[in-house]
């Protein structure tokens, strides 16, 4: 598959609570591996329960391979629910951290008007450099990215995105 | 033992009360310096340890006890070289849906990580091919994780399962709880089927002029079989199995057609692109069953019966998808069937059909023109072996002559390697399934490559007296590869002689066992009876020709309707 055609699939969000314990990384991460499935991100962290983690993770696929996946991860022994997160209906978020050139006083200004447009923090300036952390939908950091892209970007890290169902 | 909920004991004894408490009677292993403590513990057990030669065979005996019993089959390893001695055999268990203990030793605690002598990360290697690992990090910890063990390897989809066991927590001393009831969260096998599924498919089969039943390994592992036959009587279907259903269903049965596949009954293969409704029943529409995966079952219905619901449109997109324990869902559908069937004549045009292509392809596919064939040699041991006998099979030429040449008569009797394709699993499972069922004859029909694997079995079979028949079709060839070098590669061979080597008589004997040389057909039917007078294990080396081919053949890659039926 070209990264093109890999582009072009859609993005789902899957949500899973897991068993907090060593190895439930590594046994999912596993699956998406042996099957061919690609991660476009995770995110691991604790759960209001404190045996619990939960797992976000987005991933390209076409639809039918959506359920194949959805019913592997449900077989894991670790895995104690999985679901697809509705786009629509959920919230989440990503945080980016963004190391931007800044040769003078005329591009660090821009950067940092930008910034504010995205309601982005500047989180350190340096000699040459902006560094800014971006909250939102990976959609959000996408379009920061590419207004400052001109200013090249010396490194970018991203979290990945973590998600909630909206209402109860 | 009597076993009290709450004592002090190591880690080891507590294995081995865990192990008594789910009725574990033989575990098959070798021990090593990670495992000492639990061969100590051993010394006291209830239960029989098989020492074996090699751990890849403790496993497929492990396995071939499991798939006779329809229970947990154990067996044990040392750390390292040992645990991935086991691999193989953890993996063939996996591919078959086979419920496997394994229980490895691991260097104590604080050496893991530390790249010590004999540590080998077996919990990482063993993922991909076991159900679950556990590796308790504590003595109190063994009986719940041997319960939870035994409750994964053994519900749902049966599978494998590690419990990797480092040395200090076999060795500490404490007070030991033995739980009654476990709870893992994370595993909800679905057992009962949907009711209106089933209601559906009922409908559905009823409906249908030519419908045909697929039966899978599931049956087997459920014990479905009168619950599959009174199914199949009730709507008239023929049954075809897949090679890991073989003998689900009593191939000698009026509306039995044997297995389909690359190497299937080519009526088998035939029959089921006529039909216009499958009922396929714990199956998982492999590429080796139904060749090409958009081609088959095209305008046809297609109802799936399976506890695994990821097999559910894994490979094939159904019409009606039942999920839960075929053994209950098949019940089901006998009654409801028997409410509205009324009954059916075997003369309809569809059985007349099954009848016309079997006599078809008998009288077109010839056989390999010698006086003794391996089809021949597998018709006569049909006929002089009881029916309630156990056979497994090695894997290549031998394995498949055997789906084509040999009828599976009493259900779940019969065990291959069907999934992985493993060389030497036969013989090792053989003698498990032996261990299984000590009272009736078990046959391992073996190639001469396959049974080089794993034949220092044969000092288990002997010392254990566990003894079974090697019924080795010897081409004195990897003769499968052979084939499709001939076929594929234009006889270039490569790597496929065996140049005589070993003489097999005499290996049979040098570890106490009979060897007997059969190259005529008379030879042949004199050392099967003699074989099955005995109680010593015995090695039938039947001299076959090296360029038998088995036919019929669906070529890697191409559909069901493309056979080469060699004719
Ligand atoms: C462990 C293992 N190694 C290699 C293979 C590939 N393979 C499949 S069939 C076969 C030949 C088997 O030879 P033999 O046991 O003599 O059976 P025959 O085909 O001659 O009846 C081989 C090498 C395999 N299935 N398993
Ligand atoms: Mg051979």
């Amino acid at each position: 598959m070209s990264s093109k055609e890999y582009r072009n699939k859609p993005l789902y969000i899957i949500s899973s609570l897991v068993e907090n314990k060593p190895g439930v990384l590594f046994r999912i991460t596993n699956l998406f591996r042996a099957r061919s499935f690609n991660i476009e991100s995770i995110t691991v962290g604790i759960t209001e329960k404190p045996d619990l983690s939960r797992m976000t993770i987005t991933t390209r696929i076409d639809e039918a391979i959506l359920d194949q996946l959805v019913k592997q991860l449900r077989k894991l022994i670790d895995i104690v629910e999985v679901e697809v997160l509705d786009v629509n209906n959920t919230v989440y978020r990503e945080l980016a951290l963004i190391k931007i050139r800044a040769k003078d006083f005329t591009n660090r200004n821009e950067i940092i008007n930008f910034a504010n447009v995205f309601r982005a923090n500047i989180l350190d300036i340096g000699k040459e450099s902006v560094t800014v952390e971006v909250i939102g939908t990976p959609d959000k950091i996408d379009a920061f990215k590419n207004l400052i892209i001109q200013y090249e970007i010396v490194e970018m890290a991203r979290t990945g995105v973590s998600a909630l169902q909206r209402g109860e | 033992m009597n076993i009290r909920t709450m004592s002090e004991m190591s880690g080891a004894k507590a294995l081995m009360y865990s192990l008594e408490k789910e009725g574990v009677d033989i575990v098959f292993g070798l021990p090593g310096g990670a495992n000492l403590p639990i061969y100590d513990a051993l010394v006291d057990a209830q239960f029989r340890h098989v020492l074996v030669r090699h751990e890849q065979s403790a496993a497929h005996m492990a396995d071939g006890y499991a798939r006779i019993k329809r229970k947990a089959g154990v067996c044990l390893a040392t750390s390292g070289p040992g645990a991935t001695n086991l691999i193989t055999g953890i993996a063939t268990a996996y591919a078959d849906s086979s419920p496997l203990i394994a229980i490895t030793g691991q260097v104590p605690l604080n050496m893991i990580g530390k790249d010590a002598f004999q540590e080998t990360d077996i919990i990482g290697v063993a993922n991909p091919c076991t159900k679950y690992a556990f590796q308790p990090r504590s003595a109190t910890e063994i009986p719940e994780v041997v319960k939870k063990s035994f409750y994964i390897a053994e519900s749902g989809r049966p599978g494998p399962v590690l419990i990797d066991i480092p040395k200090d927590v076999q060795q500490d001393v404490t007070e030991i709880q033995f739980p009654d009831l476990i709870k893992v969260r994370g595993y909800k096998p679905t057992v009962d089927p949907n009711l209106s599924n089933v209601g559906k498919a009922v409908e559905l089969l009823v409906s249908s002029q030519r419908p045909i039943i697929m039966a899978g390994g599931g049956v087997i592992l459920s014990g479905a079989f009168s619950e599959l036959q009174a199914v199949a009587e009730l709507i008239m279907a023929p049954v075809v199995t897949t090679f890991k259903g073989k003998g689900a269903f009593p191939e000698n049965h009026p509306l039995a057609m044997g297995p389909i596949g690359m190497h299937g009954h080519a009526e088998a293969n035939r029959i089921i692109l006529e039909a216009d409704c499958i009922l396929a029943v714990g199956a998982r529409f492999s590429d080796r069953s139904v060749g090409r995966f958009d081609e088959f079952g095209k305008g046809m219905n297609i109802i799936h019966l399976d506890i695994d619901p990821a097999e559910i449109g894994k490979n094939k997109s159904v019409d009606i998808a039942i999920v839960g324990d075929v053994k209950s869902a098949l019940r089901t559908m006998v009654k409801m069937l028997s409410k509205v069937v009324t009954k059916k004549s075997s003369e309809n045009p569809w059985l007349k059909r099954r009848k016309e292509l079997i006599d078809y392809f008998s009288q077109n596919i010839k056989d390999y023109p010698k006086e003794l064939t391996a089809r021949k040699a597998l018709k006569k041991l049909r006929e002089l072996l009881p029916p309630e006998s156990i056979v497994t099979t090695e894997v290549g030429q031998c394995q498949m002559w055997t789906s084509l040449h040999f009828d599976v008569i009493s259900p779940g009797t019969f065990f291959s390697s069907t999934g992985l394709g493993t060389m030497g699993f036969g013989f090792p499972a053989s003698i498990g399934a032996k261990a299984g069922r000590p009272n009736v004859h078990v046959v391992d029909i073996a190639g001469d490559g396959s049974f080089n694997m794993t034949e220092n079995s044969l000092a288990v079979s002997v010392l254990e007296n566990l003894p079974v028949i090697v019924f080795l079709l010897n081409n004195d060839m990897l003769g499968m590869v052979a084939q499709w070098q001939r076929t594929f590669y234009d006889r270039r061979y490569m790597g496929v002689h065996q140049k005589n080597c070993p003489d097999y008589v005499k290996i049979a004997e040098a570890y106490g066992a009979n060897g007997l040389k059969a190259q005529s057909m008379g030879e042949l039917e004199k050392a099967i009876k003699s074989a099955l007078r005995t109680d010593v294990a015995t090695v039938i080396d039947i001299t076959i020709d090296p360029e038998e081919d088995v036919y019929p053949f669906v070529a890697p890659g191409t559909g069901l309707k493309d056979m080469i039926t060699g004719a």
